[in-house]
């Protein structure tokens, strides 16, 4: 028995994750987080709009919100890649406004990511704004709310399990993408390096123990937190 | 006075009504399902948008599409209270109050506006202080549409606005709702728009009555003189009936009876508890009454009124005749079928007998 323990922590300080690999979480964290703050406040009013219009516009916006959800990541990476390289329309414009090209630098990956994870923010919100029906926005009119007043005092709070389940996919996917990564960030440690290209260096290098680690650790973490989510969807159930 | 002028296109109907209100007590729109009594209250509030007329309530004018005015529903200052539960399913019952009197008492700019008085007022009004602490999802459907009604009319509106508050309830909770909406009529001054297809409801609140049929107003007029109206015993069915308001003139303890009196004679009814000189308002149904060409003698009916033949008209079953009595100033509906008109040979003017099987007490 004690030689079991002894065995399994000398396994363990051998399993010690790189200072690299330590570098690729904290990055993949920093951008999953920075990605879902900013994917809310721009979803938000794109979930609202698409949820009470009745313009002509409203299906095609729609079918380009869902895209990222069928295309090949490579694909979106590509394009992103042509737009924001230095003889793209955006390159050229971030370039002619001092700010460099984006391609291969944290910013160009936080805008990849921000598109790839949009239909996992948008739809949860948009359903959210459409279960609730428009009867709460007409009481909020009949009680002097304004239509900008009425949104926030009224659909908001009312969409906030939407807005939660919108946070945690988004966090989850950003954490989980690769495609995009690849394409657009190419591989640099500390700046555009995340766990799942780390993870796929290692497996290159050969490194099976440490990719198995960060493999593992986001196995576990993609569980947690799709078991949250089932466990807050249970609770909404029950309390409507 | 009230102006209501709605043109209103619809796939099931088109709606034209033009009509003046008065500017106090309850207005009944009265109809069937599908008859557009729902699309006028929701054209009056804004909810749905009149495509043209006008619509002016007291020296405010709401819309009017000639002058190009169109106020949108949260600067109307209106009370709504929906056929179903309303409430904000996030606040609780005190912020649900507080949500419409804040955002009133800003557009209104403080003038002449107690906002904590005319909150304590309409909570004792609908007796909901106990509720005060609660979520929605945590109150009866009853709790529910009283706490709607006192958070309209928390605001102070020009005009209340109520959709079927009732139609959503069982019977009993609509019972345990009439007599706080009873109040509400006699102590406020506000006028309310109250949509309803039940006679119960509009016999037993309304003051004046605006029947509407396919988006037209079939009849419109107070509700006392309406309910008698040819029109109406079609349209109201078998509830049509008449109002009679008198006065409790005698009480008969032994036999737990009370008398009303009223102009043109009286009748018993069940003690309610009322004492003598007490105004009421009783509702004596068509199908309630029979009539007699002589004094009836040896019968158990204890209501017997004279009067005349005032008019005789077909009713909607061709074996029906809905007979109008003149019983001194008032007026009593009797519902006979033709073959009894014919063997007692009844004609208009001739002096009858009409024995009243059952009253009711309205208010």
């Amino acid at each position: 028995m004690v030689q079991m323990l002894c065995r399994l922590r000398r396994k363990l300080s051998r399993m010690n994750l790189t200072s690299d690999s330590w570098q690729a979480i904290q990055l993949t964290i920093e951008l999953a987080a920075l990605t879902t703050v900013l994917l809310l406040i721009l979803s938000t009013p794109l979930a609202w709009w698409l949820s009470q219009t009745h313009s002509a516009w409203r299906a095609p916006i729609q079918a380009l919100v869902t895209l990222p959800l069928v295309l090949p990541p490579s694909v979106l990476g590509f394009y992103l890649l042509v737009v924001m390289g230095p003889q793209g329309p955006l390159g050229q414009f971030t370039h002619a406004m001092g700010w460099g090209v984006l391609s291969f630098t944290f910013t160009g990956l936080l805008i990849g990511s921000i598109l790839f994870s949009l239909p996992f923010a948008v739809q949860p919100l948009q359903h959210a704004f459409e279960a609730m029906g428009p009867r709460p926005m007409e009481v909020a009119a009949t009680l002097r709310a304004s239509p900008l007043d009425a949104f926030f005092s009224v659909a908001l709070p009312l969409a906030k399990p939407g807005m939660v389940t919108a946070a945690i996919l988004s966090f989850a996917h950003t954490v989980g993408e690769f495609g995009v990564v690849l394409m657009i960030g190419g591989n640099i440690p500390g700046q555009t390096r995340v766990v799942s290209t780390e993870i796929y260096g290692h497996v290159e290098a050969m490194e099976y123990t440490q990719a198995h680690l960060l493999a593992a650790g986001m196995l576990a973490f993609s569980f947690v937190v799709l078991m949250v989510l089932a466990l807050l969807n249970r609770r909404q159930r029950q309390v409507l | 006075m009230i102006d209501l002028q709605v043109k209103l296109s619809r796939a099931a109907f088109q709606m034209d009504v033009n009509v003046q209100l008065p500017a106090q007590g309850i207005s009944a729109i009265f109809g069937v399902s599908g008859s557009g009594k729902t699309s006028l209250l929701r054209v009056v509030a804004g909810l749905e948008t009149n495509q043209e007329g006008r619509i002016q309530v007291g020296a405010h004018i709401w819309q009017d599409t000639q002058q190009k005015i169109c106020l949108p529903t949260w600067q109307r200052p209106l009370g709504y209270v929906f056929q179903e539960s309303s409430l904000l399913p996030h606040l609780d019952v005190q912020q649900n109050l507080n949500f419409g009197l804040k955002r009133a008492l800003k557009s209104s700019g403080g003038t002449q506006f107690n906002a904590a008085k005319s909150l304590k007022v309409s909570i004792e009004l609908l007796g909901i202080e106990a509720l005060l602490q609660r979520m929605p999802d945590q109150l009866s459907g009853g709790e529910r549409q009283r706490v709607a009604i006192a958070r309209a009319i928390a605001m102070q509106p020009q005009l209340l606005l109520m959709d079927e508050p009732l139609a959503s309830l069982d019977a009993a909770r609509r019972q345990e709702i009439f007599p706080w909406l009873a109040r509400l009529r006699d102590e406020l001054k506000m006028p309310m728009l109250y949509v309803t297809h039940s006679a119960e409801e509009l016999t037993r609140l309304a003051d004046h009555l605006v029947v509407l049929d396919n988006g037209k107003v079939k009849a419109q007029g107070p509700v006392s003189a309406m309910l008698t109206q040819v029109v109406a015993p079609v349209v109201v069915g078998e509830d049509a009936g008449t109002l009679i308001t008198g006065h409790i003139g005698a009480v008969d303890v032994k036999w737990h009876l009370s008398r009303v009196d009223f102009a043109g004679g009286c009748v018993w009814m069940r003690d309610a508890g009322l004492s003598v000189g007490k105004a009421v308002r009783i509702r004596i149904l068509a199908r309630d009454v029979s009539l007699a060409t002589s004094e009836p003698q040896n019968t158990s009916i204890q209501n017997q009124v004279q009067g005349s033949i005032q008019s005789m008209t077909p009713d909607a079953h061709p074996s029906q005749v809905m007979v109008v009595l003149k019983c001194g100033a008032e007026q009593v509906l009797s519902r006979v079928t033709k073959r009894a008109v014919d063997e007692l040979g009844l004609q208009v003017g001739m002096p009858v007998w009409a024995q009243v099987k059952s009253v009711a007490l309205v208010a």
